[in-house]
């Protein structure tokens, strides 16, 4: 929103006053400046001139050589405009002067001496019109500077709406200029009405509202007889400084008033407009707003009617039909408020945002719609004393806002700012802002005013900022609290998403990605996957992108996508949300998951599995001090991005928590010809709550062990975990451990294999005979018979 | 006599003089202290001597006997080591400047940051707790005070789901959890990932962090909001750091505030970081709204507090310098594999 200095100075006298220091004051103290502009700080010496004579000249179809009249003296100045006539007075910058920046000067134009430049609107800053000269009225004396005429000079800044959004009081000149006498302590000037009471015995205008809930008051009043339809200059300039543009008095007028008081306003044609209904139409309808565009409106928009025919969309926009056009000479003024949410919503459904339906979405004060009216007339009536009053004030308010009175202490003020500001401080920054204030005892009794009291104000804590905003936060001296000391631990999630994170990156050297939390469908698809969810975003750009993921994996699989070519091997991970499942009453069962992918190349497969197991061996032990299951997936766990026979299911005391999968060689082979990957995905929120295991230290034995190397010849599809069960299943005090040395699979040895493992014995008491440990790996020889593995004869 | 010992001590000078290896050392070895050697020899020849020359040929026999003894071990030292030397000497040499492979992985910038911001606020006693992605109305909205009309929860923002639910649009959804988890008085801070529906460009995501911290006893004050402001953001970059509120309107704040810091880059001179206006917005907060304290089961009337939300997103931008939004999310590694750091 664009504010004007000048506009602001009718109301507050900020002589003496740095305006650079205020705005930024108001930044710190208000809300946010975005800019801040000197206009006509680059132009000077413009006077009122007259033009005495034009002259064509055969060099040029366009330039005229003119000499005019500018009080001191004639000049004779080249012009292109092609408005020039003789005795038409228009500003002319005079030698020495300065338009825009430009400097004046004596120079030569088409061979022809000229001695100043005549200015057009757009030169002076005051208007977009360059068509031609800026036609001065005639009345106006030659040679006075034309600074002294217009507002040619101001400071305009600009404020950032965003921040006014809680202030509805700030939409509008007074509410500012209220803010800046606050903050430069000067004294607000009260707001200059016409006394309305005076016209209570002339008719009624007919205003009915259906649905109070949706229009809180509408004032209307008639006026007739005007005689003038141009707005004063100085009433346009400030319009235009403010981003908007003069249409006629009537409507220029009511924008004058918007930007003024931050009331919006419409003047109805009083031949089209006589009466008012506030309400609904039936049935969709088509209907034309002051712009020209036909608008489709919905039976929930509000309208304002007439004798049952649409005449404005409430709140947004005039018809077209009952716009004041230049023979309007009689009008009837509305000036109203609606339901902020009621007004967006239809400012939405019609794709029209005004300067209006801004407004009113911000919750306005209804008690101004009469101040507004009684201002209008003011004004109407300096401009064109001719005109004349036609009905009395009609004005129906169904809806009021209880006046809000908060109660509140100084020790309550010390405690929400923990520095002191005097009783007499708190008192007058909240009478300054318009707030009334009594003392009862210890009390502060504060009245809000209606302005701020729609939503803005109405706790003790919004007095708090009222007070120390104008005291300025820059003023405060700041301090640490008291507060009694705890050891504050992380969470165990915490630390185990960081220790996870360590491992990862540090350990397996695997990266870190961030990856979104619905599926990449367009990738997925490329994958030969599909796109399957339990949850979707109602309101997403493209289907693509509107499923959340049940899944960590598929994720890393359209990532590795994306890395097509970046290395011939690495390791990815992400720990994130998927919805794995809803609960019974429909929200989502949000899952923290870890999701590991290792890719390689194809013949590293098998280093691969083994990498990932050991992921899980390492989060399992190093992290919590447990041990993991693993058994191979059943065909209906597997999903179909992993490979249906090398899947496998990681469990925790019998309870599912996770997987390790080859990814299946399609999908893989959508990555990259000979590619290969296994992936890791793990709940982190079965393993978090775990309690962790240290590890119990034992002696090591003085006496040496002795170790015994056998190999045994197996059917090729018994699993290792085969032989453990059996070693487990023969006890024996010494035996330390033992430790596979290694598989091997003889092409001469249809369907089987040779498993050589190290048995290792120890004692603690005495080192072990030769003959002692023969017998023990005789025992465990004998037992393999169970599962069908028998020593190879060497 | 004793010319001979002498003659055989000579000559055994001589001989060790020309022995270059473990080889010639132990031919002189044997030729001298051998079963067969000049020594044993001479020994032979004493028994016809009489008992005063023997005598005498005896010491000076062991004299030399053990002087050759001693310098043939002296000798095998020597050419041990220069043995030894010699084959050090032939060792391979390594180049030190070879480049390596790197064992380390990576962590996401966001992750490092984050780090670097719980390690500060940890160490002010502060928890650091974590909440679900996807979350109720409630959570996001009642329960922070914004109203049912409010344009935030308009559809453009949010990302609605089909069950009902939305994807957190601010960390401030967790407020409510945290505030009836632990209760007053409490120090908490709370990243976390948030979403809101719009479009993607170098400086916007849908998808970004945030860093939510509050502070709730029986008389947190503005006063007291600011020194933990300053003082985080002073660590956080490592310096110094000037701060500056003004009035911001957040619901879930009264009163609230926009923090502005001066840009720690150019000290406020005014450079492409700051827009050329020397100073940052960085970070809205304020006194948490007594509405939001009720809710969260807290009595505003005995206790008030601060909250803060700091964008991670932004911070993790401006600390590493990346100047598209865009590759936090995109999972290149040849963007990601740049943060070799713990």
């Amino acid at each position: 929103m664009f504010l004007s200095m000048n506009w602001i100075r009718d109301f507050v006298n900020l002589d003496g006053i740095d305006l650079d220091e205020l705005v930024h004051k108001f930044t710190l103290g208000t809300a946010e400046v975005e800019g801040v502009e000197h206009v006509g700080a680059d132009t000077c010496g413009v006077v009122v001139g007259q033009i005495l004579t034009v002259e064509e000249i055969p060099e040029s179809k366009k330039l005229h050589k003119l000499t005019v009249d500018c009080g001191d003296k004639v000049w004779q100045i080249m012009c292109g405009a092609p408005n020039v006539r003789v005795g038409m007075k228009v500003p002319v910058a005079k030698l020495g002067g300065m338009v825009s920046g430009m400097k004046i000067e004596d120079r030569k134009l088409a061979g022809y001496e000229s001695q100043g430049m005549c200015c057009s609107q757009k030169e002076l800053g005051v208007s977009d019109d360059h068509s031609g000269l800026w036609e001065l009225p005639e009345d106006l004396p030659i040679g006075k500077d034309i600074k002294e005429i217009y507002e040619i000079d101001d400071v305009v800044f600009e404020v950032d709406n965003k921040s006014l959004t809680n202030r509805p009081d700030l939409w509008g000149h007074y509410g500012i200029a209220r803010e800046i006498a606050a903050l430069a302590d000067r004294k607000l000037q009260p707001y200059p009405v016409e006394d309305l009471s005076v016209y209570s015995e002339l008719p009624e205008v007919p205003i009915t509202i259906e649905d109070p809930e949706l229009c809180y008051r509408y004032s209307g009043m008639t006026f007739g007889h005007v005689t003038k339809n141009q707005s004063p200059m100085n009433m346009q300039i400030r319009l235009y400084r403010c981003g908007m543009r003069g249409i006629n008095l009537l409507a220029d007028l009511t924008n004058y008033l918007m930007l003024e008081l931050g009331q919006p306003m419409h003047a109805f044609d009083y031949k089209r407009v006589s009466a008012i209904e506030v309400g609904h139409l039936e049935g969709v309808q088509t209907f034309q707003t002051l712009d020209g565009k036909d608008r489709t409106i919905q039976p929930e928009t509000l309208m304002i009617k007439s004798k049952g025919e649409p005449v404005a969309v409430a709140g947004v926009m005039g018809g077209l039909a009952s716009e004041i056009v230049d023979d309007t000479d009689s009008f009837l003024l509305e000036s109203a408020n609606f339901d902020a949410a009621s007004i967006r919503k239809s400012a939405q459904a019609i794709g029209l945002r005004t300067d209006a339906s801004m407004r009113y979405e911000k919750t306005l004060d209804p008690e101004m719609t009469v101040t507004a009216i009684a201002r209008y007339l003011k004004l109407l009536l300096e401009i064109d004393p001719e005109a004349k009053v036609t009905s009395r004030l009609s004005d129906v308010y169904p809806k009021k806002y209880p006046v809000r009175v908060i109660t509140f202490d100084k020790a309550y003020v010390d405690r929400m700012t923990g520095i002191e500001i005097s009783e007499e401080r708190i008192e007058k920054t909240l009478t300054d802002l318009g707030f009334e204030l009594k003392r009862e005892g210890k009390d502060f009794v504060v009245t809000v005013p209606s302005f701020r009291a729609t939503k803005d104000v109405t706790i003790k804590a919004d007095l708090i900022e009222e007070i120390t905003r104008i005291y300025g936060y820059d003023n405060f001296e700041i301090k640490t609290s008291k507060m009694d000391l705890h050891p504050m631990l992380l969470t165990p999630e915490h630390r185990l998403h960081s220790e996870v994170k360590d491992l990862l990156a540090f350990s397996f050297g695997a990266h870190e990605v961030h990856t979104y939390i619905w599926n990449d469908g367009k990738r997925l698809s490329e994958l030969g996957l599909s796109n399957e969810g339990l949850l979707h975003l109602t309101n997403s750009v493209s289907p693509d992108i509107d499923t959340i993921r049940e899944q960590l994996v598929p994720a890393l699989l359209c990532t590795a996508l994306k890395n097509r070519g970046y290395a011939p091997s690495y390791n990815i991970f992400e720990i994130g949300s998927v919805v794995p499942a809803l609960a019974e009453n429909g929200l989502a069962c949000e899952e923290k998951h870890l999701g590991v992918l290792l890719y390689g190349r194809k013949i590293d497969e098998p280093a691969l599995v083994a990498q990932a197991k050991a992921i899980c061996e390492s989060i399992a032990g190093a992290i919590k001090g447990v041990r993991f299951e693993y058994r191979a997936a059943a065909p209906e766990e597997v999903k179909e991005w992993q490979h249906p026979y090398n899947s496998f299911v990681v469990t925790l005391n019998g309870e599912k928590i996770g997987l390790i999968a080859v990814v299946h060689p399609t999908v893989c082979s959508k990555i990259e010809k000979k590619a290969a990957a296994v992936a890791v995905e793990m709940n982190m929120d079965k393993i978090y709550p775990l309690e962790k295991i240290m590890p119990q230290f034992r002696e090591p034995s003085r006496f040496p062990s002795i170790t015994s190397d056998i190999t045994f010849i197996t059917d090729s599809t018994t699993p290792y975990s085969e032989f453990e069960r059996i070693i487990a299943g023969v006890p024996n005090e010494h035996l330390a451990g033992t430790q596979l040395m290694g598989i091997y699979v003889d092409d001469a040895l249809t369907g089987k294999k040779s498993v050589t493992i190290r048995f290792t014995f120890t004692s603690y008491e005495r080192t072990l005979e030769m003959n002692e440990v023969l017998e023990y790996v005789a025992a465990y020889r004998d037992a393999m018979k169970e599962i069908g593995a028998v020593v190879a004869v060497v | 006599m004793n010319s001979k010992v002498e003659e055989l001590r000579a000559r055994f000078q001589s001989e060790m003089n020309a022995v270059r290896d473990a080889e010639g050392l132990e031919k002189l070895r044997v030729a001298f202290l051998g079963k067969k050697g000049f020594i044993t020899d001479v020994m032979k020849t004493m028994r016809d001597m009489d008992e005063n020359d023997r005598k005498e040929m005896g010491r000076y026999m062991n004299e030399f006997k053990a002087q050759v003894t001693q310098e043939l071990a002296e000798q095998g030292k020597k050419l041990q080591a220069r043995l030894e030397e010699e084959k050090l000497k032939n060792d391979v040499r390594y180049d030190i400047s070879l480049p390596c492979e790197s064992p380390l992985g990576t962590l996401h910038p966001i992750t490092i940051v984050q780090r670097e911001l719980e390690e500060i606020f940890s160490s002010m006693g502060f928890a650091v707790e974590d909440y679900a992605e996807v979350v109720t109305e409630y959570d996001n909205f009642e329960a922070v005070n914004v109203p049912k009309h409010h344009p935030a929860r308009d559809m453009q923002d949010t990302y609605y789901l089909d069950n009902g639910e939305l994807l957190k649009t601010q960390t401030s959804a967790a407020q409510n959890f945290i505030l009836r988890k632990y209760g007053a008085p409490c120090r908490a801070i709370f990243p976390g990932r948030c979403f809101r529906n719009e479009d993607v460009d170098a400086s916007h995501e849908t998808t970004f962090f945030q860093m939510e911290g509050m502070m709730v006893d029986t008389d947190i004050s503005i006063s007291n909001l600011i020194y933990f402001m300053k003082t985080m953001l002073s660590e956080v970059f490592k310096k110094d750091i000037t701060v500056r509120l003004r009035p911001g309107f957040f619901p879930f704040t009264e009163p609230g505030f926009e923090l502005d810091i001066q840009c720690p880059f150019c000290g406020g001179k005014g450079c492409a970081t700051c827009k050329h206006g020397g100073w940052i917005e960085l970070c809205p907060c304020g006194m948490i709204h007594p509405n939001v304290l009720r809710m969260g089961g807290i009595d505003p009337e005995k206790y008030t507090g601060f909250a803060f939300g700091l964008g991670l997103t932004r911070l993790a931008m401006m600390k590493f310098g990346i100047s598209d939004i865009r590759y936090l999310n995109s999972g290149s590694l040849k963007a990601l594999d740049q943060f070799k750091t713990l």
